[in-house]
This record gives C-alpha cells, structure tokens and sequence, in this order.
C-alpha cells in the first residue's frame, strides 16, 4: 500500500502535456455539450457526467496497450473518448442513433466499442466486477498476458460483487486492474456514511490484492500510479487495486438538484480542477503556451460539434428490427 | 445375433458422460463450479474430472454465485467456453444479477457486438426432502427472460446431449437438471450424442389428449400415458425440453391431432411455464380445442420437508392418470 | 335496413311455419326471388322478397313458427351497402373482416331458440372451440345438439354424431320437411273443413255420365301422340267442368260477405299426399287452355304438390275445386266445400254399369258426377243447370 503524497512529481514534454490536455478538454467540453443537448431532449434517459474526473481517465488510458480490456461504469463518455471510441459514435449512441456504438441500443451508460476492447457501460453498480475477473481468467487460460481494467466508483465497494471478485481474482491470479473512482459520492450518499473504513485502499489486504491510493485531480500523477500498477500486474500476473480520489464537479446525473453537499465544498474541489491544475503545469514549465491552449479548445470545440452533426444527421432504426440482438441467431 | 445397442445407464452417468465429451471436445470448454473438483460434484457428476482434466479444466470456486458466475459470463466474453456449475438453482437466485442483468443482455446492449457463450448449469427440483430452500423449481422466472436459452433436461438421452450443443450456442444456456432424476436409469443408444435445443418433442404418440411437460414430468407422463393406454386411453407426451423460446409448432402440432391438453409441471402454478403455454394455445390453437386446457402443477407453498407433504406439492403419476381419466369420462 | 317479415297471405292467415330458408346470411337477393318455404293454414307456401338487396340475418330458423308480422330475417338494402362501399377499400376490408368473423361467431347465437315472444334469447350456449369450428364447417345447427361434454357441452363427438346423423337423412331431409308440412297441412285441413261445415249450408246433387265417347275420343286422339304427350280422362275432366261453369258462373265465386263472382276460373284440383292431407294446386285459367295445355301443366302440378313445393298464388288462388277419386275403387264422392269457395265437384271412378237408353240396355263406361254447393250461394236449378252442362260438355269431347 502506497500513500499518494509520497509521489515525487512526474516528469513530462510538451507533446504528452498537449496530448494530455487536449483529451482532458475534450472530455470536459463533450460533457458540457452534452449536458446541453439533454436539456434540448436530444439526449434522454440517464446522463452521468464526468466533469472533473477527467484526470483519472486520461491519466489510466496511457498505460493500457490496445490488447487490454476495458470495462466501464454508467459514468463512462470519460473512459471512452479517453479509450479512442469516436466521439461521433457515442453521441449519436446517445441520440438513440443506430450510428452509435452500440446501435443505439444502449445510450448513455451503455457504450460499448469491442473494436477498442471497451466492454461498456456497465450500469449495475458493481455487476461487471466479476465479469472484469472472468475476462482476466479467459486472457490467463489462452496464456495472454493483457490486463483488464475494471473502473467503478467507491459506491461499488459495498457490494458484494467487489469482495467476491476481490477474492477470485487473487484466488486465481489473474490480471485485473481494479480502479475505483472515489468521487466520494454514490449517488447522494457520501463516503462517511457508507464506509466504515474511508481509506479503501486498506480493503485490499483483506484479499491479498496489491493496492494504493492516488491523487485522481492530477493526471501526471495519475499515468505515474498507473504506470506502476500496470507494470505490476504484467510482472506478477495478480490483480491491483488502485484508489483514485477524485471529485465530479456536476450533479450525478441531470435531475439532481444536490442537496447532499453544499456549494463552497464544490468549490474547493474547483480550485482543484484536473485541466487547470495540467495546464497550469505545464504553462509554469513553459511548455505549452496561450495559445496551444486556444489551439487545442478549437480543435476539441470543431471535434465535439463533428460528433454533434454526425449524431444529428444518424438514423432511427426501423421498429421492424425491435427484436435483434436478442439471440444471436 | 444380439448386439448391443443401447446403454442402459443413470441419468447422473448420462450427465457425466456428456460433460466428459463436452472437455474432452474443446479446449476452451472447461467447468467451474462449487465442489465440482475435489469434492466430484456435489452430485458426483465430475467425479475423476479433476484428475482427468487437471485444476485448469476443472475448477473449484468459493461460495461466491455472482461473482463466480459473473466471472463465467466474463470468461465467454474473453472467448471460452465455461460450463458454470451453480451447484442448485436455489443458489441461483444469488447470481440473478450476473445472469439477467449481463448474460442476457450483453449482446444487446453492445448492439451485437458481444456474445456470450456460457453455459449455466443447474440441479434444480423437487424430491429428495429438502424442504423450502432447497426445492425450488424456477424454470419460469429464467424462461421469461429474453436473451437466455434455457433448456430442462427431462431424459437420459437429454441428459447426454443437450449440454454438447448448448456449448455451440452463440448465446447463454441455462440448463435445468434434476437432481430427483440422478438415479434413474434408463436405455439410451449407444451411439447417442449431441441432442438440439431448439424444438420440443413427442416422446409418446397418441391420439386422445396431449400431457405437454417438461423435466421429472416426462417420465412420470410416460408412466402415465402407459397406464392410460390399459384403459383405452391414447395419450401422447410432448416434452418442450426448451423452455425459452418455446417451440409453438410442436405443441400446436398436437393440439391439433387430439384437441385435448393437459400441463403437467412441478413449478408453482401462477405466472408457470403452463401458463404461457395455455396462453399460446389460446392464441394460436383455440379453435382447435375440444376441452378446456387443463393443468396439473406445483402447489402454491414452499415446498415442505416430511415425505407425504412433499409428494402431495407436486404432480404425480397417478394425478395424471385420475386428470386424463376426468378429462376423458364423457367419451 | 329492411325487416323481412312473415307476410300475410290471406286475411285469414295468423301464422306460418319457415320449413326451410332459401337463401343464406350475405346472400344477394332481388325482387321476386323466393327466399323461403312457409307452412300456412293453406299449405306449403314459397314466399318471395319484394326487395333487393344482401341477406343480413336470418331471425326465424328452420321449423319454427311465427305469427304474421314477426320479423324473419333483415336484409341490407341494395343502397346501403353500394353507399358504404364508396367510403373506403379500407373500411370495407376492415368491416368484411369483421363482418365475416361476426357471421362465424355469430351464427350459432343467431340459431338460438326463440322464446315465447319471439324474443332473441342470447343464452350463451356451452361448446369446444373445436366443436364450434366444426359446426360451422359441417353446416350443424347447434340448438338441435345436447352437449354430451363437461358442464354440458357440445364437444367434437356431439358435432361429429350430427353430421352422421345429418348425412344419413339427407335423403329424407325433404320427407321430413313434408312431414312438418303435412302436420301443418292436416291442422288447416281440419280448420277449414270443420268451418266449412260450421259455416256452409251444402246440398248435394249427383248425375251419371256416359263417357264412352269421351274414351273413344281420347282413344283416338292419343293414336296420333307420343306416349309422353299422351292423354288422361282428367284432363277432360278438368275442361268440362270449366265449360260448364262459364255456362253456370255462380258455382265459380267465393261467399265473402255476400256472393262475390269471381272472372277467372282457376280450378282448384284436389291431389291427396302419400302420408295423409290433400294439397289444392289451382289450375289457372283452365277455361283457356286446351286439353293438351291442361296435360302438362297437371305433370308438373301433381309432383310439385306431392313435394309441397308449391307457389303461393297457386295455393290460395283457386275459385272452385275439382275432386277426382278415381284412382281409388270408388263410385262417387260428396265434397265439403273449401271455403270461401261455394262449390265443389266430385268425380267418381269410371265404371261399367248398364245404361238404358231408347228402351234399351247397354253396358257403358259411366263416371259419377256430384256437386256439393253452398246454399247461401246457390240454388238447386242452377245447380242442376251446371251439372247439365257439364254432362253435355263431357258427351261432346271433340268440342273441348
């Protein structure tokens, strides 16, 4: 077990710097888009935003190689657009376009790419733990040495569903990155009052699993634990667990009118914003400049209008086809 | 001349050879399950598995349903073939969430990206005195859910083969075994093998009414039929063997040779399996109907422990019998 | 919609029995059509429609009897339906749809029994399904079943023992509904005769005639026929007595509140029926047709009325009857007057009987001729006159 304020401060240029910063921005700005076109109705059902987590997912993905499996929450536009799941895709996946990834058939908690390897969009709290150990077990059994990520939030680790896989992933050796997301609510229900032990990183003792906790708002610090988790679980074949504190700065989902946390703690998170915190970075080390950051907002700003036109102009599959991808024959 | 060629055998032996072909087949086939290594099943139907196969092929999991379940559904997805073994289908109702809320609607939900080629077998049932928790019969509950196939295996012969074509299965099987079922022998052919699991089917034609059912009501409905027959009585014995989805035309097909129907099923009456074949009788075959569908099912209690109170909770052969004969006295 | 209902043929007529429907529910009908056999007072009656248009239901079933006025069957008028054809393809596919489906389930009802009142009962009858496919297949009617079934119900044996049963008489299925008529028809034998003998004051006369020559005419004449186009005495029978009347035309009148003499002469011509009751088929204008004419129509005439198949207007038009009993070995025969008729003629068998004639005896074939006539009507001269004329037209067969 680690402690994050012992990290050293990570090294980096400014073509990862930009890189970093773009899909951070990218995250951030399709969010707020979509955030808007749910209040036009284009977007329906259950939207989770992932304003302010943007450091974990970005940070995560930098490790991953193009083999690793990943398996996601209902809050997962982050993890895809950070996977390389077209933005164009996802949106339209949220329109109910059969465009989307997933046909349409999912929306907003259930984007899947199977090309990227990205296993949804799981929005049963906790109910794709024990899936993430059976996909490490089947890599295992074929004797490939990929890693399957499994993000959930802190809400997860109530369930019994963590500590069996907790268990059988140790039990079994198999190559399982668990990476929670401690934005410190589920739902409305703070972390205090849903653990008796706040530090989860300690619960993976319980079942052997190597395990840390990381500063989530600081995607430097994030590639860094991630490295080393990833680097640990290739070597060793075992599971890992990492903690990643974090904060989402919007509601948990559009009709949410907060009334579990109060204005002045969001704020404080704020001043703690994983883009600000990145770019501030690397203007101090004069890497980037103004206008890179410009740059890098026209470029996201014409990238999320792209994904915008190409959800508008998709399709609505015909009513005929209501019961494919039922079976599969 | 008299060479062999049946195999008399017990519906365990039947079940076991047919999940030793299934590992032997392929190698990405293996068995995961509570006790089903070195304890060799809690039926003793993979005993020796573990030292034939190896802890690879045949693995032992903690008490841990959704987790090891869910796992198995994550094993097909990362392209296996696992046969979950959740020990009893009372234990099920744990995996519930793996099961209903990921094996069945993963392909779904990815728009067809994803399948999920697990096998999920079950002992299930009612008749060793087990009492409440230990005796439930949920065939319903999975076969109303779309994206599952579920499959009860009513005979030796089913016993043997549905499981090899269940692992072929692009989609989630749920296979109900039974566990009042395990010694019983019964004559299968030598060369029996993979059995579909598509269509239901006629086990014993007839012509005066049709008893559709399914699991331990094949054999007893047999019984029941061979009974009738002293009497006059010509039933036939249609097993729907594949609960979702069910094969109509099989069921309709009879119907429309003795327009008389009797349900037998060990499950609870309301919300059954019978249920929704009367409704598809009603829906397709009413005109075909020269007698109210009739029904004989499992009495609305948890099934309680002592012997006589036991058997009067389900259906037995004589209550087929006494049904057939009400149904025919105006003959 | 058009109410068919069961028509008044005669003042006299309160009800009628349907034998048999001759058209089906959807059928097209148009005017002048028989649509139906009902047993009245006067015997089998084919009654017709004076509408056109679609049979919508048929209310009364087979067997059943009615009183004039009640509603028999409703039938959609020919307007109606070309109206709401023009509405829409659709509508009218849709409602063909469901008219058909309503026919299939809403035949049976429609069979129920009647109550007393002819009101509709809409008891709902207990059947299979199958067994109800099965009727409308085999054209069952279900009110003649009793359910041999659970609660009752007609089940597919019930269904398949009808159509066993249904088949096997369908040969006798006319003699049964001559039976039915014939029941009727002795009902309105009865009334009739016991109010011609309540009411009418007959008298009788009675007169030999020598039909020698009428034999050798017929002799003659039929030499020179095919064996088809031959001759029978009746026929001359038949035109005699229309000679006669148009020489005597008072027996030829109905006693309707007072004499009322009637311009045609349709001899009404008793013809008895196998099971018992006698059918009195007119013979219209028989004082314009020749005896040929007469010959022919008595071929068609005959077997129609042995199987009650005939019209209205020839039921109920006749202006006098002529009674021939001999086919039987009888002499001669006094007739009750069928009223309002005021006469009726008798003719006997031909016999050989010794004949007196210019001091001399002589055998010769000889009918007897009786005339029973209503007093209030007429008087014994005029009535001799008739029989006179008649005996006279009968001597003189190559003038008829």
């Amino acid at each position: 077990m680690e402690n994050e304020e012992t990290n050293p401060s990570p090294t980096i240029d400014a073509k990862l710097g930009l890189a970093l910063l773009y899909q951070m921005i990218l995250i951030r700005r399709f969010e707020e888009k979509s955030a808007e076109l749910y209040t036009k109705e284009k977007i329906r059902g259950f939207l989770h935003l992932y304003v302010g987590e943007e450091a974990v997912a970005v940070g995560v993905m930098q490790s991953l190689t193009e083999d690793d499996n990943i398996l996601s929450t209902y809050r997962e536009h982050g993890h895809a657009l950070a996977r390389g799941v077209d933005p164009g895709s996802i949106m339209a996946e949220m329109y109910g376009k059969r465009e989307g990834c997933s046909m349409g058939r999912g929306g907003s908690m259930h984007l899947f790419d199977v090309a990227k390897k990205f296993y949804g969009g799981n929005a049963i709290v906790g109910g794709h733990l024990p899936l993430a150990v059976g996909m490490a077990l089947a890599s295992k059994k074929q004797g490939q040495n990929n890693i399957t990520c499994c993000f959930f939030g802190e809400g997860a680790i109530a369930e019994g569903e963590f500590h069996e896989s907790m268990n059988l992933a140790a039990l079994w050796k198999v190559s399982v990155l668990f990476l929670c997301e401690n934005n410190l609510y589920g739902m409305g229900t703070a972390l205090r009052f849903s653990h008796s032990i706040q530090e989860l990183e300690k619960k993976g003792d319980a079942y052997g699993v190597e395990s840390a906790a990381v500063n989530g708002m600081d995607v430097l610090e994030m590639k860094k634990a991630v490295e080393k988790a990833t680097a640990y679980i290739r070597s060793s074949g075992k599971p890992y667990f990492l903690v990643c504190n974090t904060y989402r700065f919007r509601a948990h989902s559009m009709f949410d009118a907060q009334l579990y946390r109060n204005k002045k703690e969001v704020e404080v998170w704020k001043e703690r914003d994983p883009i600000s915190t990145l770019r501030n970075q690397l203007l101090e080390k004069n890497l980037i400049s103004n206008d890179d950051i410009d740059l890098i907002e026209e470029k996201v700003k014409t990238e999320v209008q792209k994904a915008v036109d190409f959800a508008e102009a998709g399709t609505f599959e015909p009513i005929g086809e209501l019961t494919k991808y039922v079976y599969s024959s | 001349m008299n060479t062999k060629t049946t195999l008399r055998i017990t519906y365990r032996e039947a079940l076991k050879h047919g999940l030793r072909e299934a590992l032997i087949n392929d190698d990405m086939v293996f068995l995961m399950g509570e006790d089903v290594g070195r304890y060799g099943g809690a039926f003793a139907v993979s005993k020796g598995f573990l030292e034939e196969f190896g802890e690879d092929r045949i693995m032992d999991v903690p008490l841990s349903e959704s987790g090891f379940v869910g796992a198995g559904i994550g094993a097909a997805l990362g392209g296996m073939r696992p046969i979950v073994e959740v020990m009893t289908v009372n234990f099920s109702l744990l995996a519930l969430d793996q099961i209903i809320n990921n094996a069945s609607t993963l392909l779904h939900m990815s728009g067809g990206q994803i399948n999920v080629p697990v096998v999920i077998r079950m002992n299930s049932g009612i008749g060793n005195q087990l009492a409440a928790q230990h005796s439930h019969s949920w065939e319903p509950f999975y076969a109303h859910v779309p994206g599952l196939k579920v499959v009860s295996v009513g005979t030796h012969e089913d016993a043997r083969g549905m499981l090899l074509t269940a692992l072929e299965s692009p989609d989630p099987v749920i296979i109900f075994e039974y566990t009042s079922l395990l010694n019983m022998e019964s004559e299968i052919p030598l060369d029996s093998g993979a059995m579909d699991i598509d269509k239901a089917k006629v086990r014993r034609e007839g012509k005066d009414v049709s008893i559709i059912t399914y699991g331990p009501g094949v054999y007893k409905a047999l019984a029941a039929a061979e009974e009738l027959n002293l009497s006059g009585i010509d039933a036939e014995v249609v097993d729907l063997r594949v609960l979702n989805p069910i094969d109509n035309e099989t069921i309709l097909t009879s119907v429309a040779k003795t327009h008389r129907v009797l349900i037998v099923e060990e499950a609870w009456r309301s919300v059954s399996i019978s249920s929704e074949i009367i409704s598809r009788i009603m829906e397709h075959a009413f005109f075909d109907l020269d007698a109210p569908v009739q029904r004989l099912c499992g009495v609305e209690v948890p099934i309680p422990y002592p012997k006589h109170l036991e058997d009067a909770s389900i259906p037995q052969k004589e209550d087929i019998v006494n049904s057939i004969l009400n149904m025919v006295q105006y003959d | 919609m058009i109410e068919f209902k069961m028509p008044s043929l005669g003042a006299d007529m309160e009800d009628g029995t349907l034998v048999e429907w001759r058209v089906k529910s959807g059928e097209a009908v148009k005017r002048g059509d028989i649509i139906a056999d009902v047993d009245t007072q006067k015997g089998l009656i084919e009654i017709e429609v004076f509408e056109e248009g679609t049979v919508d239901r048929l209310v009364v079933k087979e067997g059943e009897k009615v009183p004039v006025g009640t509603v028999m069957a409703t039938i959609i008028p020919i307007g109606a339906l070309e109206s709401s054809r023009k509405e829409s393809v659709q509508v009218k596919a849709v409602s063909e749809v469901k008219q058909k489906a309503k026919t299939q389930i809403t035949t049976e009802p429609a069979k129920q029994p009647l109550k007393e009142g002819s009101i509709v009962s809409h008891k709902h009858l207990k059947i299979s399904p199958l067994a109800k496919r099965m009727a409308v297949e085999k054209g069952i009617d279900l009110t003649t079943i009793k359910g041999s079934g659970p609660e009752g119900s007609i089940v597919k044996k019930d269904i398949e023992l009808a159509a066993k049963t249904k088949e096997e008489s369908h040969m006798e299925a006319s003699e049964e509904k001559k039976e039915i008529a014939s029941r009727g028809i002795r009902d309105a034998i009865a009334m009739a005769m016991s109010r011609s003998n309540r009411e009418i004051p007959h008298f009788y006369l009675e007169t030999r005639i020598d039909i020698s020559k009428a034999l050798e005419w017929l002799k003659e004449t039929n030499k020179e026929r095919e064996l088809k186009d031959r001759l029978l005495s009746v026929v001359l029978l038949i035109k005699a007595t229309a000679r006669a009347i148009k020489e005597v035309p008072v027996v030829n009148a109905y006693w309707e509140n007072g004499l009322q003499l009637k311009d045609v002469i349709n001899i009404g011509f008793a013809v008895s029926l196998r099971k018992g009751g006698v059918v009195i088929p007119a013979i219209h204008d028989a004082d314009q047709k020749s005896p040929a004419e007469l010959m022919t129509l008595l071929k068609d005439l005959i077997p129609r009325a042995r199987a009650l198949k005939l019209r209205s207007s020839e039921l109920s038009e006749s202006t006098i009857t002529l009674t021939n009993v001999g086919e039987g070995n009888v002499d001669k025969v006094f007739g009750v007057i069928y009223p309002p008729q005021v006469a009726i003629i008798g003719f006997g068998n031909i016999v050989e009987e010794a004949w007196a004639e210019n001091g001399a005896i002589s055998a010769r074939p000889v009918i007897h001729v009786t005339l029973a006539a209503d007093h209030r009507a007429i008087d014994g001269y005029l009535a001799g006159r008739f029989l006179t004329a008649l005996k006279h037209h009968l001597q003189n067969p190559e003038t008829l």
